[in-house]
């Protein structure tokens, strides 16, 4: 039951120097990755080496050490092009994070494109950072926000969505793996469906970039965005991948220097992509430490951590089965490492205080998905979510704490 | 029945009794059975706009004097957040005004209860003292 075959998940705990502390005098448990994934060293490292070493502005210098630190900005650009299967780096934005690169998209394409009356589709699953940068432009512009349905157990209703597009469509925007409940999404039938209306689509790869192998050009989406540090990389920075022609028609959504061909008082012309939409100094040093974290993934490779996780997560589900009065939320065949709980006559807060006087880290509330636990009809869940570093041993923990916290509350 | 009793002196009470407890076990089972035994508040006073807000919990105070002085109900649809509000009104009901917006409520870091305080939760805790105090504010 407990053999974890080749993957050795020792060596790979000994890379992220966090695990080994303790928490209110017990070994840490850190079952928030779906929140944050920690930083192996060489993630650490490299923002240590970059301040250490080469500090400079990039792009202009012409100093060796910009030219070290745009060198290496730039071979981050190409790391994150080939993670997600760009065809060129200049369809690679950095941004702040998911939600940066979300408002960036709603703001220039939707200024640009969208007119009254225009339908902009999102899901019932959506984290809050795809629904009001959305609800703002559609405001903004007096187009219409409709939502694909759900079922009890978080299933999309594909054949509401296909009741729903049309000649009014002009975008889809949908989050590829549910942040609160685990499920993968259909996003490679949305984008055929939505694309056969000509419409947009963005894929919110904010839990999918790190479980499920990534390729845009296959995809065919429009728009995948994510954030650096759920992919084992530094928090502050996210990326935006985005079509070439689609990036080409889009105006600039931040003016400042960097975005620049030409300025003068009575004109300016726009640098090109990617620059088009990096203005001002970027967050230089974490977009380096991005490739660390992109090169952990890729040292180890996405399917044996998809392999190890999806073993981590049957053991879990069926130790957690065996929790009387708990009911886990969308607990369906295709997801990732996450599951989403609830307990009967348990409020989520108890639980989490209990579980982190034992050392065990899980995210418990709505998850910043309000509109879905509304659907759902609960205030909200635990949620435990495993990452490449995570054990058996730890899911046993896990499983004994919630029994010793239930003992206590109920 | 607080009533000869300060803030104060119900603060060292507690410091006191949480001093026995030798493990985090016994202070969560203390808040937590705290919790169970607080009065229920009536329905009439848990209303929407009476919420006190919180990421993940929700608390409501329901404030009134008496005899010169503040009282308090309270309640919360968490168990261990009720055991918090147990614990408040414990420490400030059927105190004076004055002495309710004044108090530093110190007793809260010596008894390990401060995490409670910490940002994340702040609309717990926090939030709660707050309200408490405001009441007691307005009610003078």
């Amino acid at each position: 039951m407990k053999t974890e075959g080749t993957y050795d998940v020792q060596a790979i705990r000994a890379q992220f120097p966090i695990l080994s502390r303790k928490v209110k005098g017990k070994d840490l448990v850190y079952l928030d990755n779906a929140a944050t994934a920690h930083k192996p060293l060489a993630v650490i490292d490299a923002l240590v080496h970059y301040y250490s070493h080469y500090n400079a502005n990039i792009h202009r210098g012409l100093h060796t050490l910009a030219d070290e630190a745009t060198t290496a900005y730039e071979a981050s650009r190409t790391a994150v092009k080939d993670f997600v299967g760009a065809s060129s780096p200049d369809e690679i934005i950095f941004t702040k994070g998911t939600t940066d690169s979300i408002n960036l998209v709603a703001h220039s394409w939707g200024k640009s494109f969208l007119q009254e009356g225009d339908e902009i589709i999102i899901t019932s699953l959506e984290h809050h950072a795809n629904i009001v940068p959305w609800q703002m432009i559609a405001a903004e512009k007096k187009a219409i926000l409709r939502v694909i349905p759900i079922d009890d157990n978080g299933i999309l209703d594909m054949e509401a969505f296909k009741a729903m597009l049309g000649p009014k469509t002009k975008f889809v925007s949908v989050i590829h793996v549910s942040n609160a409940l685990g499920i993968i999404n259909p996003v490679e039938e949305i984008i055929r469906l939505s694309h056969e209306q000509h419409a947009v689509v963005l894929v919110d790869g904010a839990q999918s970039s790190v479980h499920l192998d990534i390729d845009v050009q296959t995809l065919g989406c429009d728009f995948y965005v994510f954030s650096g540090h759920k992919i084992y990389g530094p928090t502050g920075v996210g990326v935006l991948y985005g079509r070439r022609d689609l990036l080409e028609s889009m105006p600039p959504y931040q003016g400042g220097g960097e975005m620049i061909k030409e300025v003068r008082f009575d004109y300016t012309t726009y640098n090109e992509l990617p620059f088009k939409f990096e203005a001002g100094t970027p967050n230089i040093a974490d977009v380096i430490a991005l490739k660390a974290g992109i090169d952990f993934i890729n040292s180890i490779g996405k399917p044996a951590i998809r392999k190890h996780e999806e073993m981590l997560l049957e053991y879990a589900t069926a130790q957690l089965k065996d929790i009387a009065g708990l009911r886990i939320i969308g607990d369906v065949k295709n997801k990732v490492s996450v599951i989403s709980f609830i307990i009967d006559g348990v409020h989520p807060q108890d639980l989490a205080i209990l579980l982190d006087n034992q050392g065990v880290a899980v995210r418990t509330g709505h998850h910043c998905a309000q509109p879905l636990m509304h659907r759902l009809g609960i205030v909200g869940t635990t949620r435990a979510s495993f990452a490449a570093y995570n054990t058996l041993e730890e899911i046993d923990v896990l499983t004994q704490a919630l029994n010793k916290s239930l003992k206590m509350l109920l | 029945m607080n009533n000869q009793k300060t803030i104060k002196n119900i603060e060292q009470d507690l410091i006191d009794d949480f001093s026995l407890f030798e493990t985090w076990e016994e202070k969560y089972e203390y808040l937590i059975d705290l919790g169970k035994k607080l009065a229920p508040l009536d329905p009439a006073f848990k209303t929407e706009d009476r919420k006190i807000k919180g990421c993940q919990s929700s608390v409501w105070i329901h404030s009134y004097k008496k005899d010169g002085l503040v009282h308090f109900e309270g309640d919360s649809d968490a168990i261990i957040v009720r055991g918090l509000v147990g614990l408040m009104i414990m420490v400030l009901n059927g105190q004076p005004s004055k002495e309710i917006v004044g108090a530093p409520l110190d007793f809260i870091n010596t008894i390990g209860l401060s995490s409670h305080l910490a940002q994340t939760r702040s609309n717990g805790l926090r939030a709660m003292i707050k309200q408490m105090k405001m009441d007691a504010g307005v009610l003078g």
